[in-house]
């Protein structure tokens, strides 16, 4: 409860004493660079295995003839926009952003820099971290829709090329029975996990003490702070919303 | 000038500091030294307010810091530069990015008087013709000197410089510690330098504060520190031979 409350404070920390918007601007589009830009490589690799496999393994549990071929991108579709698109992709969002952010933060603390903008009298909470939130929640949507994009299409290549399926099956499944409100329910989500993931790790980076040992720490526990809180919001946000 | 009354400050249950008081004077290079553990760097983090005290004042020119609120605070602050002693130099900016950095964030400066200033700084401590090197392309002393010009770029009325020689060869502490000096004449600033480097004790030290076990145990200038008549400081200050011959004559 003590860490909670202290990391209430921590978020009230980051809307006082704020720097001008043009700063805040300047910051937020460095960020959404790094977060956004830089991570699409690595979101493009795994969404597009992630539906390839997803595909693959469908196809091998309907065995039966009874069940048509198009369910299978049905259930890739299903999968990818509900869980495997916002979800997984959050704990490699975590994995990858999170651990930088609590790196980059920690290393900032322990060479003192973090001190020097304090003695500057800038709020280096809010000049540090905020950005890097909004950053989040900007890109990660993004980086969500196109994750999911990616998923279907290394389904479709993988179900069309190996003959799972037919081209018409597939396209045939991904429109069947499709509800609008899954992708506004997994955007909500992305926005929720996007938030958690760079509010925690900037937490955990941000009141490292110590050394170099800390720093690598202070890293490991913002990725499973970060996993541990988005699996509790996905739970949460699936009871509330569906 | 900066004026402390009765600081105190623990960490767990342990006094670092013991009711600490004393003044800064302006247009002088005021020194805390002691050994290592004996709460200067603390008593520097209270006085700029990275830490806390327990309780006692801190005062910038009357003014009193340590009851401040947050706005008046960050005001005071803005009045100040520090010279950390890892330098603290913005990783992912380059030289003439950190040293411009104070001007970006506290001042409506137009671009072209920002790099003016920069460019005076950095030539005033020593360095040109590096302003687009990153931070981890210099060397120690280098990261010193654009630490200095990083502190005064704004103008600031207060200096602080925790352990300036730290981690730097004695000729380039020299160097540093007569830049800190001219500094502080040129601008006249109050200065507040926390060292255990017996160079810069006797080098620089207008005025002294010898803090020992978290005590305030003497306070002088470097022409008087070695007839202190004080067993503790008289320990720290003839440590080596050559100081001890010194004393001999």
């Amino acid at each position: 409860m003590k860490e909670f409350g202290r990391y209430v404070l921590f978020l009230e920390s980051l809307v006082v004493r704020r720097e001008t918007f043009i700063t805040y601007y300047r910051l937020v589009m460095e960020e959404c660079v790094q977060i956004g830009v830089k991570s699409i490589s690595l979101f493009v690799l795994v969404s597009t295995f992630m539906g390839a496999v997803t595909t693959v393994q469908t196809a091998f549990n309907l065995v039966t003839p009874l069940v048509p071929r198009f369910v299978i991108s049905q259930v890739v579709r299903e999968m990818t926009v509900l869980e495997l698109a916002p979800t997984i992709m959050a704990i490699i969002f975590a994995g990858k952003i999170g651990s930088s952010m609590a790196g980059g933060l920690g290393t900032m603390r322990i060479t003192e820099q973090i001190d020097a903008l304090e003695v500057m009298g800038i709020n280096s909470s809010s000049y540090l971290v905020l950005p890097k939130i909004i950053a989040s929640i900007l890109m990660y949507p993004m980086l969500v829709i196109f994750a999911g994009t990616c998923s279907l299409l290394g389904g479709y290549l993988v179900g069309t090329l190996t003959g799972i399926m037919t081209p018409t099956e597939y396209i045939m499944g991904l429109r069947s029975i499709f509800n609008q409100y899954t992708i506004t329910f997994a955007l909500i989500k992305s926005v929720v996990f996007a938030f958690l993931i760079s509010s925690i790790s900037c937490y955990k980076g941000y009141y490292t003490h110590g050394g170099a040992l800390e720093v690598g720490i202070a890293s490991t526990e913002a990725v499973t702070s970060s996993v541990i809180a988005v699996l509790l919001a996905d739970y949460f946000l699936a009871n509330l919303l569906l | 000038m900066i004026k402390i009354k009765n600081i105190n400050k623990s960490f767990n249950g342990k006094a670092v500091l013991k009711q600490i008081s004393g003044e800064f004077d302006q247009g002088k290079t005021n020194l805390i030294i002691g050994s290592s553990g004996t709460g200067k760097s603390v008593l520097l983090k209270c006085i700029v307010g990275l830490l806390q005290p327990d309780a006692g004042n801190v005062f910038y020119d009357l003014r009193n810091f340590t009851e401040a609120d947050k706005e008046v605070k960050s005001e005071i602050r803005r009045e100040i530069g520090m010279l950390f002693q890892g330098s603290a130099l913005f990783d992912s900016k380059n030289v003439e990015q950190n040293v411009m950095f104070p001007l970006e964030i506290l001042t409506k400066m137009p671009p072209d008087e920002k790099l003016d200033r920069v460019n005076f700084c950095l030539k005033r401590v020593g360095l040109e013709n590096v302003n687009k090197k990153m931070a981890s392309e210099i060397s120690g002393g280098m990261k010193k000197r654009v630490g200095i010009a990083r502190a005064i770029v704004n103008n600031p009325n207060y200096l602080f410089c925790d352990e300036p020689n730290s981690g730097l060869d004695p000729q380039t502490s020299i160097l540093i510690d007569e830049l800190i000096l001219e500094i502080t004449h040129e601008f006249n600033i109050t200065t507040i330098v926390v060292t255990h480097d017996m160079n810069s004790v006797l080098g620089i030290g207008e005025k002294i504060m010898f803090l020992n076990k978290g005590e305030k145990l003497w306070e002088g200038s470097n022409e008087d520190i070695t007839h202190s008549g004080v067993k503790e400081l008289d320990d720290f200050v003839f440590i080596n031979k050559v100081m001890k011959s010194l004393k001999g004559k």
